[in-house]
């Protein structure tokens, strides 16, 4: 069962509002993307934190009905 | 009967560097896992995979465990470092050949 772009999006920035979130689309599958969100909020978490608060706002989805998200995740001042 | 999650504190605590990976170093069975066990064998240190598809009660205990949603799973010195994407990134900047104390290249 795949996942829209738009709703991966959706589901990060309601979880952190002022998340930049970009999506691509890696295979054109619906199925294998990657993220790359920027959030304030990431400042002085590690990454495996900032990954998780992602994953959170993805609410159980990951590696069930979303298979493939590569994640990367920055906090605004690493640039 | 050793539960789940006491095997994944053994194997932790047991090997230095532990990847849990999906299919075996040789058979990687999925794209995320073949990339972080590339990562390793680059790096040139010895590591330890544990094969979460042959065994489903370790697949859902890895997961609770690190709180972390999917396989693959690096763990250095007990500690949960990442899955591929942060291996990749800590690779690329060089954060994990230290964390590993890999040879020098």
């Amino acid at each position: 069962m795949a996942m829209a772009a738009a709703q991966i999006e959706t589901l990060i920035r309601t979880a952190i509002p002022d998340a930049v979130v970009t999506i691509t689309d890696l295979a054109g599958d619906g199925d294998h993307y990657s993220a790359r969100v920027v959030s304030r909020t990431f400042a002085g978490l590690s990454r495996v934190q900032q990954h998780q608060k992602v994953y959170a706002a993805l609410g159980g989805r990951m590696g069930g009905q979303l298979h493939a998200l590569q994640l990367m995740t920055v906090a605004p001042e690493e640039k | 009967m050793t539960s789940a999650r006491e095997r994944i504190e053994g194997v932790v605590r047991d090997n230095e560097i532990v990847l849990f990976m999906k299919g075996t170093e040789l058979f990687p069975q999925c794209g995320f896992s073949s990339r972080a066990v590339a990562v390793l064998e680059h790096l040139g240190v010895p590591f330890k995979t544990v094969d979460v598809l042959q065994d489903p009660d370790i697949r859902q205990a890895i997961k609770e465990y690190s709180d972390w949603p999917t396989v693959p799973q690096l763990y250095v010195k007990g500690q949960f470092v990442g899955g591929s994407d942060i291996m990749m990134e800590m690779f690329e900047n060089g954060e994990l050949q230290q964390l590993v104390g890999a040879p020098a290249r």
